[in-house]
């Protein structure tokens, strides 16, 4: 009996004591980053960093090791956190909601539950066949790739934390919104039938309830394993270019082509934004590279919400369950609501 | 035994399918593996997150990729 328990202390202590090392090594990296790089690039190889080049190729080492450290840190932990969340849970919660309040809860229950895009079909049809109301639905669908915490990470280490969460809070309010207006528009028959006839068979299991800490930790590695995994070409071609634009391009280049004071510069970023997906990653460095040059900030974030919250991917598996009709009134409220985001954030900031 | 392996066709769809038969190699348990893909009918499972994963007509994974050890024993338990 004792030994078992030393056991289970000992197991509790490697795993806590795990978390504690990551932590205190993540933050000496995350400190040193740019002392280390200035030291090697500009003391020792004695690169000039006044120069194109040393500046480029400075922003390229810093800007990788530090997204690439901010992505482990915040996946690892929004991925612990939401281990305690489901979608059946969430879907629990919504039940029963009246519009407006219903459109608040889903939004932000969007942002916390675990939901990757090719959950939005089954996840569409288990909200509306049990009864939660379409508009309340769409906002969940919204608000949950666009305030992601890949786009929030990066947001943060790029611009800032004001920007990320000026980004947030407008990802929300358009998720509430968009959902208010779609269910104000009574489109439940532009739904494609099979999804109200769906019967739902058996209990839906909740399997977040019997995790335990070691699950949830090995969750997050794992996580933050397939996330660098599937975007670090983005990232390290997008941080490439955006160095590249750091050290040739010079400063206020795009201050007359794409400066606040353009009213054409938020639809052509939204309209290059949405086609745009998993590139979510590569993009941000690149944007930073010409906000530094000129890019107004709301034109930013505008790019930024319509890589992540439209996607033709996306759009192509809605389909199965949205008619036209309503496919085309989703994207078009969306893009709609991202174009005043930027419009809106030129003229205030 | 029947086993279900329920998705669109995601990566971790595919992930769960090559854990599945590697944990049926291991354990040496006999089965067929249907993949389902039709969105209707990983619906009609109540599971809402995929990929998700099925021992004869029962939900025992959703929204999440197991360990060929737990896929394992999932399949001896039953």
């Amino acid at each position: 009996m004792t030994i078992e328990l030393q056991a289970v202390g000992r197991e509790r202590l490697r795993l806590w004591g795990g978390l504690g090392v990551a932590v205190v090594v993540w933050a000496l990296l995350y400190s040193l980053n740019k002392p280390f790089w200035d030291w090697l690039l500009f003391d020792w190889l004695g690169l000039d960093p006044q120069t194109h080049l040393g500046s480029a190729i400075e922003f390229f080492f810093y800007d990788t090791l530090k997204i690439a450290l901010l992505l482990t840190g915040i996946i690892f932990a929004v991925t612990v956190l939401r281990s305690f969340m489901s979608v059946e849970r969430t879907r629990a919660l919504l039940g029963g909601r009246r519009e407006g309040v219903g459109n608040v809860a889903a939004a932000g229950l969007g942002v916390l539950t675990p939901f990757c895009s090719c959950s939005a079909v089954p996840g569409f049809i288990g909200f509306v066949a049990a009864g939660v109301p379409l508009g309340i639905t769409m906002s969940f669908l919204i608000a949950s790739p666009m305030v992601n915490e890949v786009a929030i990470v990066l947001l943060y280490g790029l611009f800032g934390w004001k920007v990320a969460a000026t980004y947030v809070g407008a990802g929300l309010v358009l998720a509430v919104l968009a959902g208010w207006v779609i269910g104000r528009l009574r489109l439940e028959r532009h739904v494609e039938p099979f999804v109200f006839e769906t019967t739902l068979r058996g209990q839906p299991i909740d399997l977040s309830a019997k995790l335990s800490w070691e699950d949830r930790f090995a969750m997050g590695r794992e996580e933050v394993a397939s996330i660098l995994r599937k975007i670090w070409p983005y990232l390290v071609i997008g941080i490439g270019i955006g160095a590249a634009i750091h050290g040739w391009v010079p400063e206020d280049f795009f201050v007359d082509a794409a400066g606040p004071d353009n009213p054409l510069a938020v639809p052509v970023a939204v309209g290059i934004g949405v086609p745009l997906y998993s590139n979510a990653a590569g993009v941000l460095p690149l944007v930073e590279a010409l906000h530094a040059k000129g890019l107004a900030m709301g034109t930013v974030l505008a790019f930024m919400m319509s890589v992540v919250a439209l996607s033709v991917p996306e759009i192509v598996l809605l389909r199965r369950v949205l008619k036209p009709r309503l496919l085309v009134v989703f994207v078009g409220v969306v893009a709609a609501g991202i174009l005043s985001v930027g419009v809106l954030f030129n003229l205030v900031l | 035994m029947k086993i279900k392996v329920l998705g669109p066709g995601c990566a971790n769809c595919a992930t769960l399918e090559k854990r599945t038969s590697d944990a049926l190699a291991a354990t040496g348990v006999s089965a067929t593996v249907e993949k389902v893909t039709d969105f209707a009918e990983i619906a009609s499972y109540g599971v809402m997150s995929t990929p998700a994963l099925v021992i004869d007509e029962q939900v025992v994974v959703s929204g999440r990729v197991p360990k060929v050890d737990e896929i394992g024993a999932l399949l001896t338990r039953s």
